[in-house]
């Protein structure tokens, strides 16, 4: 299958806190893989470097085999931990500004799934709730006809009915050459939709193994796997 | 969302599971044209690559079949969809005689057990 992200030796202190040691991965075209570890391990640095707003210490990124920069930016859509709305804009003003960003913006499918969530597109982000507001963001990021997707935390901090829509927007969305990266420690809201799942502990990789193997090889959903390599 | 999953056994082999139980119960009738991989994935909460697996598998097992453009249809009624009833009835019994075992009781005493449920229904049924 064709490659889609290459990270090789990648590496990152802040200060004398260690962000990632030696990481190497290849993830293909096609897959919704999880980024699994608990607090602090480097998960969202991992992410932060693959979208280009980190830059690793050493080692390189590939994303679709051109180095990250202006052309990877084109084809990566990234959701960060933190909603990054203007809270005085209004809901069709972050689509415009959206339009206008993305080239490969679905205004269409972007208004429609607004309509799903029954939101007044003349409401202000500062309006909406917490879990209102992780959905829009979401809705706006998965309407992207991006290669790669990278969706950090797409689920924390809401209830379980904004979770099945988040998963149900992503699963209903992404396209089926790209490549799906969410991280996250909700694992068992997850593990039923990813193909492959890679653990980071303490900077490094731990594992990076399809869902369907671990379940195989050790009678375990990916959850109490999880429990078991970064028990306390 | 989605479908109920256990935890130790792969997905793709629990989605081919639901499907033979929807075709044996005649839920999904013999000809009839599926939804798309995208939407039975959304519908069970899965991935559309595991879907995808468990249909593959379920057409080599000749319950499923695929026209080229058409999409894939519930195969037509013969012994294969007959016989797969007769196979979800067994390991259903199969499954309640452990459980029996397992608290220490025979077959025959699971039999009496069943024979005094059924008259008690029939009793409440008078």
């Amino acid at each position: 299958m064709e490659e889609l992200i290459r990270c090789r030796g990648l590496s990152k202190r802040y200060g004398k806190v260690l962000g990632l040691e030696d990481l190497s991965l290849s993830i293909p075209a096609g897959k919704i893989v999880g980024i699994l570890g608990p607090n602090g391990s480097g998960k969202t640095t991992l992410i932060k470097m693959l979208c280009g707003l980190l830059v690793p210490e050493a080692g390189e990124v590939l994303i679709d085999g051109k180095p990250v920069g202006t052309e990877s930016k084109a084809v990566v859509s990234y959701l960060p931990e933190r909603p990054y709305f203007s809270d005085a804009m209004r809901i069709s003003e972050v689509v415009d500004f959206f339009e206008e960003f993305y080239g490969d913006f679905r205004r269409e499918t972007a208004e429609r799934m607004l309509q799903t969530l029954g939101l007044d597109f003349d409401k202000k982000i500062s309006a909406l709730s917490k879990g209102n507001r992780e959905k829009v963001q979401l809705v706006l990021v998965m309407s992207r006809e991006a290669k790669v997707y990278l969706l950090d935390e797409p689920m924390g901090g809401v209830d379980p009915a904004a979770r099945d829509f988040i998963l149900k927007t992503i699963l209903t969305n992404y396209n089926e050459d790209a490549s799906v990266l969410i991280s996250t420690h909700l694992i068992s809201d997850v593990e039923n939709v990813l193909d492959d799942v890679i653990f980071i502990k303490q900077g490094r990789l731990a594992l990076y193994k399809s869902v369907d193997e671990i379940r195989m090889e050790k009678n375990k959903s990916v959850d109490a796997l999880f429990r078991e390599v970064f028990a306390c | 969302m989605g479908w109920k999953f256990s935890d130790d056994v792969p997905l793709y082999q629990q989605i081919m599971d639901g499907i033979k139980q929807r075709i044996a119960t005649g839920d999904w009738a013999p000809g009839q044209k599926l939804p798309s991989v995208r939407e039975l994935a959304v519908e069970a909460g899965v991935n559309p690559n595991t879907m995808q697996k468990a249909l593959a598998e379920l057409e080599r097992e000749g319950l499923l079949y695929a026209k080229r453009t058409a999409g894939r249809f519930v195969a037509e009624r013969d012994e294969i969809t007959e016989g797969l009833q007769e196979e979800m009835l067994q390991s259903y019994v199969k499954e309640f005689l452990d459980n029996m075992e397992s608290l220490g009781y025979s077959l025959k005493d699971a039999a009496a057990l069943l024979q005094r449920m059924s008259q008690q229904e029939e009793r409440k049924g008078e």
